[in-house]
C-alpha cells in the first residue's frame, strides 16, 4: 500500500498544516464577533417613516463595521447591534442612521456577549469529558485487538486526529479573519462541534477495518506484519471515506452557492473541516498507528 | 418474504403521513408551523431593570452575567429555543449607569405570552430581626419591612436546590413546605448565620414579601432551610419548579418591551430550503450513478429520516434559525455514511462471488461493528454536550443525539427491509440483477 509507504511524506504534509494553522492563529488572531465581544445596541425611531433597511445597510457598509445586525423594532423604529465604537465611529453610525432626519436616539449603551465566558468555562469541561470518554470507548471497543498496538493507543491516535481536524479550520479562519475579517461567532462554535463528531466517527470506521483484519489474520495465522494489516485495510476504507465525505460536500457546496449568505462561513468551515477529517483519517491515523508500532519494535 | 413486503409498504405509507403533516403544518395557521428564530422572523424584546443597588460596585457585571445565566437556562430549557439574552448597560453617555437585561424570544409576538414564558422571577432572600425594636405592638404595626428586618448577604444566589415536601401528620399527608438546600459557600454563609443569631427571627423573603418567619434555634450547619409558609400544593410547586431554575441575584422589573423584526428575514429561509432541495438533490444523482438500484432504496431511505427529522422539529419544537436549516442541510451529507459502509461491504461480497440475498446479509452484519462504533462515538459526544453544555452547546447536541437515532434506524433499519424486498431471490442471479446491484459508472 503506498500511502503506508510514503506515510513520512503524509504525516509530514499533516505536521506542516497543524504548524502553519497554529501559527496564522498566533500571528493574526482570532477575532471574535459581537457573539462573544458584545458590543453596542442603538435604537432609533423615525417619527415620519423607517427608510428602507436595505438603504441603511448600504451606509452601514461603508463604515468597516464588521458583523453587525440591524432590524426594524417597534412601530417605526431600528435596532442596530454592532461591535464597540469608537467616539467618530459612533458620530459617523449615527449619521447614517438619522439620514438626515430629526429622530429619535431612544438607546445608545453597551451590550455585553450573548455567548459569555460561562460557555468558555463549561465547554472546556465538557470538551475534556469527551475526549476521555472517546479515549476509555475505543480502548474497550479495540480491546480485542491490543496486539501488536495495544488498544489505548487507537484512542489516542484518533485525538491527535481530531485535534488536527479542528486546528486547521480554525487557522484557515484565523487567516481568512485577517484578510477577509471573518469572525468568529456562534456558527462558528457549532461547525467545530460537528467536526467533532464527523472526524472521530470517521477515524474509527478505518480502525473498525484494521481491527477485522487483524482478527482475520489471527484466524488464519497469516504472516502479515502490522504495516501490511493497516495498508489492506486502508486500501478497502479509501473508496467509503471519500465517498462519504463527498456526499458531504455535496450538500455543503449547494449550502454555500445557494444557501443564505449568513451561513456561507459556516458551510465553508465544515468543508475545510471535513477535508481535513478525511484526510487524517486516511492519511494520519493509520500511519500513526503503524509508526507507534514501530516504535515499540525499536525500544522492546 | 411476505411479512417483509407488507412491512415495507407500510413504512413507506407512514413516511409519507409524517411527510402529508410536515407540509401540511406549514399551510395557513398550525400550532405545528416550523418555530422560526429571531434571524428569520423576529420576535418580541423585553427590558428588564435591575436593581444592583444591593451589589458592590466591583460584583455588579458578575451579578449582571448571573442573571444571564439564570434567565438564559430558564427560556431556552433544552437549548433549542433561540433566545438572545444580553446584558445592557444604558445611560453611557448621560453617565447615569444603569444595568438591564435584554430577552429575545423568537416568534411570540404577544408580549404577555412573552412575560409568561419568562415565569415568575423569585427573589429569595433571608432577613434578620432588627435588635432594638420598639415595644408596643402598635408602633411595629406601623413599621416597614425594612425598619423590623435587615437584610443579610445569604440570598437565592446560593440555593442549590429546592424541593417540595409535605410535612408529616397525623391526619396523612400535612401541608406543603419548601425545602432549600444551599451550596457549599452558601451553607458557609447560613451556618455563621444562625450561630450568631440563635435565638432571633430569621425572615425568609420571597419577592419582598416575608412568607416565613421561623426563630433561629440552633446553629444549623447542614445548610437546609425549611419554608412553610402555608402554601397550597400548586402554590409550593410552582414555587419549586421557579426556585430550581433560578432564584435570581438581583432583583428585575419590566421596563419596557416591544416587537422586533428579522435581521435576515424570509429571503433567508427561502435561500436555505433551496440549497437544502438542490443538496438532497446531488446526493441522490450521486446515490443512483454509484449505487444504482440500491442507492434508489438508500435515497428513499434518506427522504424518510429527512421528514422524520422535520417532524421531530416541529413537535420538540427545535427554532429553526438560518444555522439550523444549515446543520440540517450538512446532515443530509453525513446521513447517507451508513448506507455507503454497508454498500461498499456489498459490492464487496458480490465480486467473491456470494449471492445477492447473500451478499446483503453480509454487508450488513460486517458493515455494523463500524456503523456501530462510530455512531457510539457521537451518542457519547451528544450525551456529555448535552448534559454539561450551555444552551448553545446543549441545542446542537439534541439535534445531534436525534440526528444518529433517526439515521440508525432509517439507513440501517428501513433500507435492509427495502433492499430484502427489492433483491432477486435464490442463489443465482442474472446479469440484470448483477447490473442493479454493481457499482460505479459503466458495467
Amino acid at each position: 500500500m503506498k500511502i503506508i509507504k510514503h506515510k513520512n511524506i503524509f504525516l509530514g504534509f499533516s505536521v506542516l498544516l497543524v504548524i502553519a494553522s497554529i501559527a496564522s492563529i498566533f500571528i493574526y488572531g482570532l477575532r471574535p464577533s459581537i457573539d462573544f465581544a458584545g458590543g453596542v445596541l442603538v435604537e432609533i425611531s423615525y417619527p415620519e417613516t423607517r427608510p428602507p433597511i436595505t438603504t441603511l445597510e448600504e451606509g452601514l457598509n461603508s463604515l468597516d463595521l464588521g458583523v453587525y445586525s440591524l432590524r426594524p423594532s417597534g412601530e417605526n423604529g431600528i435596532t442596530l447591534r454592532a461591535r464597540a465604537l469608537s467616539e467618530t465611529e459612533r458620530t459617523r453610525v449615527l449619521g447614517v442612521l438619522l439620514e438626515g432626519e430629526t429622530v429619535v436616539v431612544e438607546r445608545f449603551n453597551n451590550i455585553g456577549p450573548a455567548i459569555g465566558a460561562e460557555l468558555k468555562g463549561k465547554a472546556t469541561v465538557a470538551l475534556s469529558l469527551v475526549v476521555f470518554m472517546i479515549i476509555l470507548f475505543i480502548t474497550f471497543a479495540f480491546r480485542k485487538v491490543s496486539k501488536p498496538v495495544a488498544s489505548w493507543k487507537y484512542g489516542l491516535v484518533a485525538i491527535v486526529a481530531l485535534i488536527h481536524d479542528l486546528i486547521i479550520p480554525t487557522g484557515v479562519f484565523a487567516i481568512l479573519g485577517y484578510y477577509l475579517g471573518y469572525e468568529i461567532d456562534a456558527l462558528f462554535v457549532t461547525a467545530l462541534l460537528a467536526i467533532f463528531g464527523y472526524s472521530v466517527a470517521d477515524t474509527i470506521v478505518v480502525f473498525d477495518r484494521i481491527r477485522e483484519n487483524l482478527k482475520l489474520k489471527d484466524e488464519y495465522r497469516t504472516n502479515e506484519s502490522f504495516e501490511e494489516t493497516a495498508g489492506k485495510s486502508l486500501s478497502q476504507t479509501v473508496s467509503r471515506s471519500f465517498n462519504t465525505s463527498f456526499t458531504t460536500a455535496l450538500a455543503l457546496g449547494a449550502l454555500y452557492v445557494l444557501g443564505p449568505s449568513s451561513t456561507n462561513h459556516f458551510a465553508l468551515t465544515l468543508l475545510v473541516g471535513i477535508v481535513a477529517g478525511t484526510y487524517s483519517s486516511i492519511f494520519l491515523a493509520a500511519p500513526l498507528l503503524v509508526v507507534l508500532e514501530k516504535w515499540q519494535k525499536k525500544v522492546l | 418474504m411476505f411479512g417483509k413486503r407488507i412491512s415495507a409498504v407500510i413504512i413507506v405509507l407512514v413516511a409519507c403521513a409524517i411527510g402529508f403533516f410536515v407540509y401540511n403544518s406549514e399551510q395557513g395557521n398550525s400550532e405545528y408551523a416550523f418555530k422560526l428564530g429571531l434571524d428569520l422572523d423576529g420576535g418580541t424584546q423585553l427590558v428588564y431593570k435591575a436593581d444592583v443597588s444591593g451589589v458592590e460596585s466591583s460584583q455588579v457585571s458578575e451579578a449582571m452575567t448571573a442573571l444571564k445565566d439564570v434567565i438564559e437556562r430558564r427560556v431556552n430549557v433544552f437549548g433549542v429555543s433561540e433566545p438572545l439574552v444580553q446584558v445592557e448597560e444604558g445611560g453611557v453617555i448621560s453617565g447615569n449607569s444603569e444595568q438591564r437585561l435584554i430577552v429575545e424570544l423568537p416568534g411570540v409576538t404577544d408580549i404577555d405570552k412573552a412575560v409568561d414564558v419568562l415565569g415568575k422571577t423569585p427573589l429569595l432572600e433571608f432577613k434578620l430581626q432588627r435588635d432594638n425594636l420598639p415595644q408596643s405592638q402598635e408602633e411595629i404595626e406601623n413599621l416597614g419591612p425594612d425598619d423590623v428586618f435587615v437584610s443579610t448577604n445569604l440570598t437565592g444566589r446560593f440555593l442549590q436546590k429546592a424541593e417540595l415536601q409535605f410535612a408529616q401528620q397525623n391526619t396523612g399527608l400535612g401541608e406543603p413546605s419548601v425545602l432549600l438546600m444551599f451550596n457549599t459557600e452558601g451553607k458557609e454563609l447560613f451556618a455563621k448565620l444562625t450561630k450568631d443569631n440563635t435565638g432571633k427571627v430569621l425572615a425568609i423573603f420571597l419577592d419582598g414579601v416575608a412568607i416565613s418567619v421561623p426563630v433561629i434555634r440552633e446553629e444549623i450547619s447542614d445548610g437546609r432551610a425549611v419554608i412553610s409558609g402555608g402554601f397550597s400544593i400548586e402554590e409550593a410547586r410552582v414555587l419549586v419548579r421557579n426556585l430550581n431554575l433560578g432564584a435570581l441575584p438581583v432583583p428585575i422589573e419590566l421596563v419596557g418591551s416591544q416587537v422586533v423584526g428579522a435581521t435576515l428575514g424570509h429571503d433567508a429561509v427561502q435561500a436555505g430550503v433551496i440549497a437544502g432541495m438542490y443538496g438532497f438533490l446531488l446526493i441522490a444523482i450521486f446515490l443512483l450513478a454509484w449505487y444504482r438500484l440500491p442507492g434508489f432504496l438508500a435515497i428513499i431511505s434518506l427522504a424518510i429520516y429527512v421528514v422524520v427529522m422535520l417532524a421531530l422539529f416541529k413537535l420538540i419544537p427545535v427554532t429553526m434559525t438560518a444555522a439550523a436549516i444549515a446543520g440540517f442541510v450538512m446532515s443530509l451529507g453525513m446521513a447517507v455514511d451508513a448506507n455507503v459502509l454497508v454498500f461498499e461491504r456489498m459490492r464487496e461480497e458480490i465480486a467473491s462471488g456470494k449471492s445477492i440475498q447473500e451478499s446483503i446479509k453480509e454487508g450488513f452484519s460486517r458493515a455494523w461493528s463500524s456503523v456501530r462504533d462510530s455512531n457510539i462515538s457521537n451518542i457519547i459526544t451528544a450525551s456529555i454536550l448535552f448534559w454539561f453544555g450551555t444552551s448553545l452547546i446543549k441545542g446542537f447536541a439534541l439535534v445531534l443525539m436525534l440526528g444518529v437515532v433517526v439515521n440508525l434506524i432509517t439507513a440501517i433499519g428501513v433500507n435492509r427491509l427495502l433492499l430484502y424486498v427489492f433483491a432477486p431471490r435464490g442463489t443465482e442471479s442474472g446479469p440484470i440483477s448483477r447490473f442493479l446491484f454493481g457499482k460505479g459508472f459503466g458495467k
